[in-house]
Order: C-alpha cells, then structure tokens, then sequence
C-alpha cells in the first residue's frame, strides 16, 4: 500500500450521533458539539455550511453542551445564531443542566440509559467516550446495502444512515453520498463521500478514481486542497486513524 | 405520434435556441412537420433566431389560457413549409405556465407534427422544469468548460427524476451535443476534451459543433445556420446532429482546425 503523508485535521463539525427512543420509536439526530470560544466555533461552522449549503436543512440537529460550560443566555445566543444560520436544534443534551427555561429547546437527558441495545453491551469501564460502542449493536441490527447503479449527478444527494452504499457509476461534482457505513464507488469520485456518519471511525471511502471534493469519516474531513496531488486520479481508499484521514492508493 | 424532445442545458448561453433552432430546420427540411416550442417565457429569443419577431401574434401562454387558439398561435416558417414556432410571451413570467395548461399544448401537437422541440429557459427552476415535462428525448447543449459540464450534470439529474417519463419509472432518451468547440483550445488543453466532457455526463453524444462565425451572423439575420449557410461547418454538424436523432447510426468526426489538426482527426461513433 502507499501511503499518503497524512495532514492533521481540526475538526470539522461533529457529525456525531445520537439515538433517541420515545415509545419505542428511535430517530436519529445530527449532534452538534459547539466549543469554546463559540465565534471561532461559528467560523468554522460557516465556513463548513459554505461548502455544503443545506448540509443542515430539514435535518434534526441535537445541541450537545458536555463538553462546554455555558450561562443560559449563552445559550439562547448560540441557538439564535443556528437558527440565523437555518439549523433548528429541537434538544439540547448538557450534564448536570435540568431546564433551561420554556423559550429554548427541551433537554434530553439520559438518551442513552433507554437505549435497548446498550443495555446489552459490555459496559465500557469510564473510558473514552466510546459512542462506536454503543452504536455498533444497533448498525448491526439495521445495517443494509444500499447498490446504486446509476451515476449520481451533480445536486443528488443519497442519505443511507446504516449501512454501505455502493455506487457502480460515477459520483458527480456538486453531489454527496452521505453513509452510517463506508462507500464504495466503482466510477469516479467528483463529488463529497461521507462515510460512518453515524459515528463509525471504522469505516472506509474506496473509489476508482479519486477527483473528491471532500472524503470525510466519522466526521472527520479532507477537503481536496488537503489531498496530496499524487492521490488524484487514482484508486484510493480513504480511512481514520487517530483521528486523522488518510488517503491511500489502492494495488 | 411526434416526439417531443427538450433542449435543455442548465447553464445559459450555451447555445440551447441556436440549437433548437438549427436542429428542428435541418429535420424540416428533410420533410419532418417540425413545431418550435419556446420556453422561455419572459426572455423569448426562439422568434428573433428563427426571424419570426414581426409575425407574433399570439404565444404560448396565450394557448395555455386559451386565449388563442394553438392553430392561432402557431407561425409557419417562410422558407420551410414543414417547420412551425410556437413563441414564448415577453410581457409575462414562467407562473404564467400552468403544468395542465403545458401538458394540453404539448398533447395537441404530439398529434400533429413529427418532432416537437422545447426550447428550455436556463436555469433548473419551474420554466426548465416545464419544459421537460414531456419529453421524449433530451439534447443537453454542453461547451466543452467544466461550469457548463457540472450544470448538465445537474440537468440530467433532474431528466431523471422530474420527468413524466421519468416518474412513469421509464427514461428519457439523453443526448449530449457540444456546441462552440475549439479544436485548436482543445488540443492546447485550454478546453475539456470530448472525452472528458463524456466520462463526466456518461451520456451519448449527439454531435459537436465547432466554434464558427457563421453561427452568429446567422442568428443576427434571424436564420437557423442550417438554412442561412448550409456548407458552414456548424451547419453540416447540426445536420448531421439531426440525422442522428433521426436514429442513423453516423460516426461523430472532431471538427479540425486548418492543415496539421488533421492528424488529429479521428472518428468517434455515436451511441
């Protein structure tokens, strides 16, 4: 295999997950993890939404606040300034934050205390945060391929949450394959892939012919000015590891 | 039963009316009751192309309201007696179009012509969206530049999706003709190439049109090229182009650029 130097990446807007179950019907929500400080976090979100306008649009967003410390009128900025930006947050997951008050979005706590699924895995002792664990039962329970063989023009955009897709023609520019699982694309890649969405750091991009906008996995991203010039036009596997994509050659 | 084939492209200035205009000439010339449809309300060009501007009567919105009859409506061409315009309105918008309105209009001439050609507007909103209704076939006009490229891409998409055809789980016959190119920009690699152009779209080829003076100075004397200048290099790659949609299987020749392209010359056949 040959290797690609890698470039480390900051991260991009945390397409994490989270798996809610009301009455027995669960939903899956895009988790949004704002930090510290919120206007460089703004910027990065701007600049990520210009990439890909309606990245967000009619999409349920998940406002995760574990991991920053904010008064509630912060909030109520931050939200305003999604809602300014078209994303509408419809929950707020925060530790140790009962009720933000009636104007904002409802807290959802415990998510994952009712997920079935977890209940069976082996608990990780406090360890990393660990959300492939906890997904891995329910992908398993629902992951299916989805084989498109077609090519995908330019303003498609397939939206498969478990499971691979494949795609036997070309990805055109402009369009986006958004996958729970890794995709495999047997055309040229022209387009956006996304792969292990729903929070898989194991899943892989594979195509024929690199000519990417942008490969990301498990939220992670390398737009086609980070890729090495030698990765272009080429058979190339993208994957994570330590937080950081890689594209390498394939053969 | 005619065929009704849109002329789309996503991008503007393409060519899409020089198309529509030299295409459906060179079919009527041959013989085939050809109707022009322009699309494009609020911005028509299809009357001035094909230098039918002082005959405009009614339009299409006219029909579509019926306020006109389509016999009404319909301009016969002064030098082909086979080839007929249905113009566009310039005083109204693409809301004017109603989809029930579009889909009578086109159903009666379907009854009476061979061919009927939609002039698309540019653009994907409602006016394109109309225009393709109905098709049959699909002439996506591409330049060999990767703007126009993309938004055919796009176009295709949709010939796809929003189509009847297309929603009757059938498909639309999809045509690429590449208009304005340069062989000798091409060849620099100032251009996509041809193939370029065809692994992007993965759509067969309908012909290319070589970059040629006579194309505007035939739509400054409001004349398809295919009539005006006839042995114009444009002109033969639109009859052939023509030919083609006909069903002939003729091979597609990249148009040469004076002496020393012509080892560049080599043939191509059309799916």
């Amino acid at each position: 295999m040959n290797s690609i130097a890698p470039i480390q990446n900051t991260r991009s807007a945390p397409v994490a997950t989270k798996q809610i179950r009301f009455n027995a019907r669960s939903f899956v929500a895009f988790a949004l993890a704002p930090e510290a400080p919120l206007s460089a976090w703004f910027d990065g979100l701007d600049r990520w939404t210009e990439n890909s306008p309606g990245f967000f649009a009619g999409r349920p967003v998940v406002l995760n606040l574990n991991h920053i410390t904010l008064h509630a009128e912060e909030v109520i900025d931050l939200v305003d300034g999604l809602a300014d930006r078209g994303i509408r947050v419809f929950a707020i997951e925060a530790n140790g934050i009962d009720d933000l008050g009636p104007d904002l979005p409802p807290i959802l706590t415990g998510a994952r205390k009712i997920e079935v699924e977890e209940q069976k895995a082996p608990r990780q002792p406090a360890g990393p945060p660990a959300n492939t664990n906890e997904q891995a039962p329910a992908r398993a329970a629902e992951a299916r391929t989805l084989i498109i063989d077609t090519p995908i023009r330019s303003g498609q955009s397939v939206f498969h949450p478990h499971g691979d897709v494949i795609v036997l023609g070309s990805v055109g520019s402009g369009s986006e394959i958004i996958a729970g699982g890794s995709v495999h694309i047997y055309g040229t890649l022209r387009g956006r892939a996304f792969a292990g969405v729903m929070g898989n750091p194991d899943a892989r991009i594979f195509c024929q012919k690199n000519e990417a906008e942008l490969l990301a996995v498990d939220g992670w991203y390398r737009t086609a000015d980070d890729m090495e010039p030698s990765s272009r036009g080429r058979a190339i596997q993208a994957f994570l590891d330590n937080e950081v994509i890689w594209v390498s050659a394939l053969e | 039963m005619g065929k009704v084939v849109v002329v789309t492209s996503g991008k503007g200035g393409v060519g899409k009316t020089t198309s529509t205009a030299a295409l459906g000439a060179a079919l009527a010339q041959t013989g085939k009751r050809v109707a022009l449809v322009d699309f494009d309300v609020g911005l028509r060009n299809l009357d001035l192309i094909m230098g039918a501007e002082r005959r405009v009567v009614f339009d299409l919105v006219n029909v579509t309201q019926g306020v006109a009859k389509l016999s009404q409506a319909l301009i016969r061409d002064k030098r082909v007696d086979t080839l007929f315009l249905l113009p566009a309105s310039q005083t109204r918008d693409k809301d004017a179009l109603t989809e029930e309105g579009v889909a009578e209009v086109i159903g009666a001439l379907r009854e009476k012509f061979d061919y009927v050609f939609c002039d698309s507007p540019a653009g994907i909103e409602r006016g394109a969206q109309l225009a393709m209704r109905h098709a049959d076939d699909a002439v996506i006009v591409t330049n060999p530049e990767v703007s126009s490229v993309r938004d055919s891409d796009r176009i295709i998409g949709l010939l796809d999706s929003r189509t009847l055809k297309a929603e009757r789980g059938e498909s639309v016959n999809k045509h690429v003709l590449v208009t304005r190119f340069d062989a000798a920009r091409a060849a620099r690699g100032e251009m996509l190439s041809i193939d370029d152009v065809l692994e992007i779209l993965s759509t067969p080829l309908l012909g290319i049109i070589p970059e040629n003076q006579g194309v505007l100075r035939a739509s400054n004397v409001g004349s398809p090229v295919t009539l005006s200048e006839p042995t114009n290099a444009a002109a033969r790659a639109y009859m052939d182009a023509a030919k083609r949609l006909e069903g002939e299987d003729l091979p597609v020749v990249l148009p040469f650029q004076r002496q020393g392209f012509l080892d560049r010359l080599f043939g191509r056949r059309a799916a």
